[in-house]
């Protein structure tokens, strides 16, 4: 099958920014209904197993329920506020991906196992169709998952959404930044069922590429998952545990980080040490939260960092498939 | 294709290449230094190393309590520090600068603050 027309103008992407994480939404335009473009999503129905259909989801983050600062004495009050910016959105996400420290750690399990609960019961206040999650190395790094487990299942899966493939790793229960044999063998058999085309979404903690190593932002064994997922052409990462915006094109996939609902780090090329961005009384949320995805001159998607007390609900729309862009985009059909 | 607004990619690229080497061949008359190194949480003693460039060292790694890591990727050196056991890494700088070294086994609540540095010298 050899489609003529530009695959783009098929898609329009909505981005809406929440002020924490942020909304993606998939949305086929006014001309995917009919004609070839029918033939189009068909296609990728039949390829891919499910046909794409309109969707949108948030990516939240690193809410470390328990830390009790400095430098961020406000607890899980931008946690909390998130829960509400999502619950008061014009539509509801058919997602939530969490993608990791979701408490903070303690080595008494039965504190911990308090925090689990006090995350969960924020968590499940969010009027959404599904709340997915990854763990981090403070829920999971002291007793290599066992915890996390109980509460939230398996820390590595996957499903399918709307067309899309979402694939959950866990990079942080072998206390070291790796994903290890075990789950690699997994991931190849994994993907082994899909076609090259299909829109995949990798969710997990750590980034995948060393983007500064002495800081423990890495996963050692980040190339050889990438090497799997290199032959798919609609692969986007997205990950936390920076707690700052970072945007990082390699070979075919976009790798995103959301910000912390906790406290900010901050640029690792400005400043030596590691150390949290100071709280600012009269800005408690700044530096929290997500992206704001706008459109610039050449059409090409720009991640904004916002603060949450200086984010209007917005909504955005692009003529073309914008934000994370390779979901939905056949390359080579 | 990298967005590269992070330069730090590229120095790491850099320093994989060019700034160390792990290498047990030592000329029999260069006695090889060597240094003790202790992992407890959340610390390293000592945290600061100061070597010669081109100078051969044997680093000895022990744990005062749990596991830890010691991790420098310019060094290529990713190893666990077991307690109750000596870990050996002998490491030979090619160039000058200061080299952070973290645990990369987590191990506990301030896990993220322990390192250490190398400074090589000229």
């Amino acid at each position: 099958m050899k489609l003529t027309q530009d695959r783009r103008s098929f898609l329009k992407m909505f981005s809406t920014s929440i002020g924490i994480g942020v909304l993606y939404t998939a949305m086929p335009s006014a001309a995917a209904v009919a004609g070839t473009e029918r033939e189009f999503f068909n296609f990728l129905g039949d390829q891919n197993g499910e046909r794409p259909r309109p969707f949108s989801f948030v990516q939240l983050s690193d809410a470390h329920v328990g830390f009790n600062g400095p430098p961020d004495p406000l607890g899980t009050k931008a946690f909390e506020h998130a829960v509400e910016l999502i619950n008061g959105l014009p539509q509801a996400p058919d997602l939530v991906l969490f993608t990791g420290d979701l408490t903070h750690d303690t080595e008494d399990k039965d504190v911990h196992a308090q925090r689990m609960k006090q995350f969960l019961e924020i968590s499940k206040r969010m009027k959404v169709g599904k709340v997915q999650y990854v763990p981090g190395e403070h829920d999971a790094g002291l007793d290599a998952g066992a915890l996390y487990r109980e509460f939230f299942g398996e820390s590595h899966y996957s499903f399918d959404h709307a067309g899309v493939h979402f694939i959950a790793l866990d990079n942080v229960s072998r206390a070291k930044p790796e994903v290890g044999p075990d789950q690699l063998a997994w991931l190849k058999k994994d993907l082994a069922r899909f076609p090259k085309t299909a829109p995949i979404v990798v969710f997990t903690h750590r980034p995948l590429f060393d983007l500064k190593p002495e800081w423990e932002w890495f996963t050692s064994d980040g190339d050889e998952v990438m090497n799997l997922l290199a032959p798919y052409q609609n692969v986007t990462v997205l990950y936390g545990h920076i707690h700052r915006d970072h945007d990082h094109t390699e070979g075919q996939t976009r790798h995103l980080a959301s910000r912390s609902l906790i406290f900010a780090f901050p640029d690792p090329d400005q400043v030596q040490d590691r150390k949290p961005i100071p709280f600012d009384k009269e800005h408690p949320f700044k530096n929290l939260g997500g992206r704001l995805v706008s459109e610039n001159k050449d059409a090409r998607p720009s991640f904004t960092p916002i603060s949450m007390d200086e984010v209007k609900l917005s909504l955005r729309e692009f003529k073309e498939i914008n934000g994370i862009q390779q979901i939905l985009k056949p390359i080579s059909l | 294709m990298f967005k590269v607004r992070n330069r730090y990619v590229v120095l790491a690229l850099l320093n994989l290449t060019m700034a160390f080497s792990t290498s047990s061949s030592v000329r029999a008359d260069e006695p090889v230094r060597t240094i003790d190194i202790t992992a407890k949480r959340f610390e390293f003693a000592p945290n600061q190393i100061t070597l010669k460039k081109g100078e051969t060292v044997k680093l000895r790694l022990t744990s005062a309590d749990v596991m830890h890591g010691f991790f420098q990727r310019a060094f290529k050196i990713d190893e666990m520090i077991e307690p109750g056991k000596t870990t050996e890494v002998t490491i030979t700088p090619q160039v000058a600068g200061t080299f952070t070294t973290i645990c990369d086994h987590f191990c506990g609540v301030n896990h993220g603050s322990m390192k250490m540095t190398f400074v090589v010298t000229e």
